[in-house]
């Protein structure tokens, strides 16, 4: 299972498109992990939105317990071997490292991999379902924040099953992170691992389609909606149904899916958008062949939402950047392909917007068309609105209106958690923010099911203590 | 650069760097490739009648990811016929006239035995004998090393019967597996002992395999107890030197041995009495390549120091080294940490809270940052926060004015003894 079928092992999947990182070596996880000074009241668990008692995790793999490490990391987060590899780490854990100060700080994200790759490779179950409740909880999403939540509520005892309407199950793990830096062995593991504590996973089933709302709801005591988003909205822009116009989504769920696409060997490459899903298409592209990627972008390096290493990183692969550019229209040939893209020029024009980012205005008689071969969009995700009102749950342009502690919607029954939710100040659009939703709605859901009695497995200390304050607060 | 020559007992070397008696120099062509890489003696591996070593023999203590912590050997002396020892001592004498060639030497504890190996040794051309007293396993079963160098009677003996014969310094190597090195020291110097060398290693097993539940090392799945040296044995063997070197009894100079891996080190054992330094572990674990960074390090210390000499060195940390009794219970330091270089990391708080006098507290500054804050008036001055902290400097044990004039608990028993006196004489007087 997990590793021993890594994709890297795949003669099928393109090297361009193996996982980049290499793993660290026995010797250097000894030598790093030994490193770490065992903080007390560790800035690094703070910093950590599902508080995996860091220090404790690295000291067992100093202390020849990479077992324990891993027991440690997963039971504080369900998906954690994936977000060993995408956690934006520089921002979180490693970022609040002590050692900052004096040294360079611990590379915790790469400990934290060796120990979850360690317990893939080895086979090793690291949790059990609970004693059974009788209830039952549907969870629709497989992505991290319903994985999360299913392990979970299999640990307090609750009958799971999970409904994923894509073929595979894991989310945006599966789907929606460029292979080079998460391949599919992985989130497919931690899918393995809930698996083992009795959850079905229903891949192929879309709720409302596949299954009625109304049977979920007959079926199930209580659901968590971890539904996430959907594809790339269409803009409305001239020029979108040309052959050679991408979703971003899409492109990188081909890559992920074994298929790669042919179509943008020795193309020329527009990616519209400067967000971490316009990184990974641009990179994507490059890889799939492209003869040169320009991403295109409204503002300019300080305005882009990518986080600051995806930016490196994108350069680093030789990605350029059309900064204070807007495209207007998609040029196409009589053959109905893409063949330029029309864009003007902008200028900051002084005045600054409401979010604090500087405002731009076009520069008079500054179109121009970038000759380019292919259009990816990745300008955002579309919202899940038909699910939400099939639902019957109140909800803002298919936000669910929820209690940010506990995910609790406006139907008692139903709970929300992960990225269907942002939006909505509940976290960061993270896999680890939508691994602690997930984590909290099962928590919330265990108390108001089986009252403040309900059977607590077996915590790490850590997570004891963010589980009873999580407690402590619904109380 | 300073003059790093010395002489023990009169025995010269170009410097204070020497191959303690071990592995590292059970042949000529071992101790002539030291003296090359820059040692400035060696003493031989013990002669004595040929043994048979046991195959496995070295094991190591590894300690936070880092090797060699500690080092176990339950290797014995040399198993080489002495002919053939004797004719790569006289080699390398001829090739290495200056530097420091010195034989171990242990027989069984009588007379005759004493005097035949000495004069044969001495014949080969050393400068120097050193009697193994100390070697703790293996030949302490068959009544030598360790076995006699437990019982002072027998120290004092077998030294004498070495002199008797011996035109060459003598030096007794003793063990520490003894309750007070000084006793055996003592009776050494009345043996006749030119100088004393310290110490031997310590009885040890490394480890159990938690996997096999074997000894480490084993031998066919059993196992004995071996000799402890390297760098974790340091401190237990500055410790006996300096008792040795603070009783006046003990008025031979002295060769210092035990976990010296550094320059250092061997400045500490010179400062504590030692004219020069043995080593064995830490070239087992570099090769002889690192006395190059030992002789470096020396000689730039020496020059910051201002001494024109290594030999200014040997004992000028003796006198400060003394019984608890004679220590002043009215000075006092505490913890201070500094703000600016502190990082946070709450190890000088769990510490002082968990396992010391709970006096470190973790506040929040007016603009939400963490900080540390020691309470000195409840701070012992213990040191532990100093101890634990990762950050050199963070954390300074100050010196606060004393609040009371010096007063050791010597003096304070002997003031309350006088005052006892004086109630009970004036009780007499009253009654």
């Amino acid at each position: 299972m997990g590793i021993h079928h890594s994709i890297s092992d795949d003669p099928t999947v393109p090297a361009a498109f193996r996982e980049m990182v290499p793993p660290l070596s026995r010797a250097a996880a000894a030598e790093e992990s030994n490193r770490c000074l065992y903080c007390y009241d560790a800035p690094c668990i703070k910093a950590c939105p599902t508080s995996i008692n860091i220090p404790s995790f690295i000291k067992r793999i100093a202390t020849g317990n990479t077992e324990g490490a891993a027991y440690a990391i997963m039971d504080a987060n369900p998906v954690g071997a994936s977000c060993a590899r995408v956690c934006p780490t520089e921002l979180l854990c490693e970022g609040a490292c002590v050692l900052h100060d004096t040294s360079t700080p611990i590379t915790i994200g790469r400990l934290q991999r060796y120990a979850t790759d360690y317990a893939a490779s080895e086979g090793l179950q690291l949790f059990a379902p609970g004693a059974s409740t009788g209830l039952s909880a549907g969870v629709i999403g497989s992505g991290p924040a319903g994985l999360s939540a299913a392990r979970e509520l299999a640990r307090y005892g609750f009958n799971v099953e999970i409904y994923e309407a894509k073929p595979v199950a894991g989310g945006l793990d599966s789907t929606g992170i460029v292979s080079f830096r998460l391949p599919q062995h992985v989130p497919a593991w931690e899918v393995e691992q809930v698996e083992a504590l009795g959850v079905k996973v229903h891949t192929g089933t879309r709720i409302g389609s596949t299954i009625s709302v109304q049977q979920l709801l007959d079926r199930h005591d209580t659901v968590v909606l971890a539904a996430g988003m959907g594809y790339v909205p269409p803009l409305g822009m001239e020029g979108e149904e040309l052959d050679g116009v991408h979703d971003a989504i899409r492109l990188v769920e081909a890559t992920k899916s074994g298929r790669m696409p042919t179509s943008l060997a020795g193309a020329r490459v527009a990616v519209i958008g400067a967000g971490n899903t316009a990184i990974d298409a641009a990179t994507c592209s490059m890889r799939l062949g492209a003869s040169g990627v320009k991403i295109v972008y409204r503002r300019t390096a300080a305005e882009m939402t990518a986080y600051p290493f995806e930016f490196e990183f994108a350069k680093q692969e030789g990605i350029e950047f059309a900064w204070l550019t807007q495209p207007m229209r998609i040029v196409g040939d009589e053959a109905g392909k893409v063949a330029g893209l029309e864009c003007i020029r902008l200028e900051p024009d002084g005045r600054i917007g409401a979010d604090g980012r500087r405002l731009t205005a076009p520069v008079p008689d500054s179109t121009f068309l970038m000759e380019v071969d292919a259009v990816v969009f990745a300008t955002g995700q579309q919202r899940l609105i038909p699910l939400a009102e099939q639902l019957g749950i109140q909800h803002e342009n298919g936000i669910p209106e929820v209690n940010p502690l506990t995910g609790l919607t406006s139907n008692p029954r139903i709970y929300a958690a992960g990225d269907i939710l942002q939006g909505t100040g509940a976290g960061e659009a993270t896999v680890v923010s939508a691994a602690e939703q997930g984590k909290r709605a099962a928590a919330a859901i265990a108390l108001a099911f089986l009252g403040e009695s309900y059977p607590d497995f077996k915590r790490e200390p850590s997570s004891a203590k963010a589980a009873g304050s999580v407690q402590a607060r619904l109380r | 650069m300073a003059d790093l020559s010395i002489s023990l007992a009169g025995i010269r070397s170009p410097n204070p760097f020497w191959l303690a008696s071990a592995p590292p120099t059970n042949t000529g062509y071992q101790v002539q490739r030291a003296f090359e890489a820059g040692w400035g003696g060696a003493v031989w591996k013990t002669l004595g009648e040929p043994i048979i070593n046991t195959s496995s023999r070295f094991a190591a203590v590894h300690y936070g990811g880092r090797r060699v912590a500690g080092f176990n050997n339950i290797e014995l002396i040399s198993d080489r016929p002495l002919e053939v020892n004797l004719k790569e001592i006289r080699e390398t004498k001829k090739r290495f006239p200056n530097h420091a060639l010195v034989a171990s030497l242990m027989v069984e504890p009588t007379r005759q035995k004493w005097h035949e190996i000495v004069k044969r040794v001495e014949d080969a051309g050393v400068d120097g004998l050193e009697l193994n007293f100390g070697c703790p396993h293996g030949m302490a079963e068959r009544g030598m090393g360790a076995a006699s160098g437990q019982q002072p009677d027998l120290v004092e003996k077998q030294t004498m019967w070495a002199k008797e014969a011996a035109r060459t310094p003598v030096i007794v190597k003793l063990t520490p597996n003894i309750t007070d090195i000084t006793v055996t020291a003592r009776h050494a110097v009345l043996g006749g002992a030119d100088a004393v060398s310290l110490i031997n290693t310590i009885n040890s097993l490394a480890g159990v395999d938690l996997e096999s539940w074997n000894t480490i090392p084993h031998v066919g799945g059993k196992g004995a107890h071996g000799g402890y040296c390297g760098p974790a044995v340091k401190p237990i063997a500055l410790n006996m030197l300096a008792e040795c070197a603070r009783d006046p009894r003990v008025n031979v100079p002295m060769s210092g041995i035990g976990g010296i891996s550094t320059w250092e080190d061997a400045v500490e054992f010179m400062l504590m009495g030692a004219t020069g330094v043995q080593v064995c572990t830490a070239a087992m674990h570099h090769g002889f390549r690192i006395v190059e960074e030992m002789v470096d390090g020396l000689n730039r210390y020496l020059d910051r120091k201002g001494l024109a000499s290594v030999t200014e060195l040997t004992g000028k940390s003796v006198s400060r080294y003394s019984d608890w009794g004679e220590l002043d219970l009215n000075y006092r330091v505490v913890a201070r940490i500094h703000q600016d270089t502190c990082i946070n990391c709450n190890k000088c708080h769990i510490a002082c809270e968990d396992t010391s006098h709970q006096c470190i507290d973790m506040l929040t500054g007016s603009s939400g940052r963490p900080y540390l804050q020691v309470r000195e008036d409840d701070c012992v001055g213990c040191n532990l926060c100093s101890i634990v902290c990762p950050v050199d400097g963070a954390i300074e044990m100050v010196e606060l004015p004393a609040a009371a004039p010096m007063l050791t608990w010597n003096e304070r028993q002997r003031v309350l003894a006088k005052l006892g006196a004086d109630s009970i004489e004036a009780e007499a007087v009253e009654g």
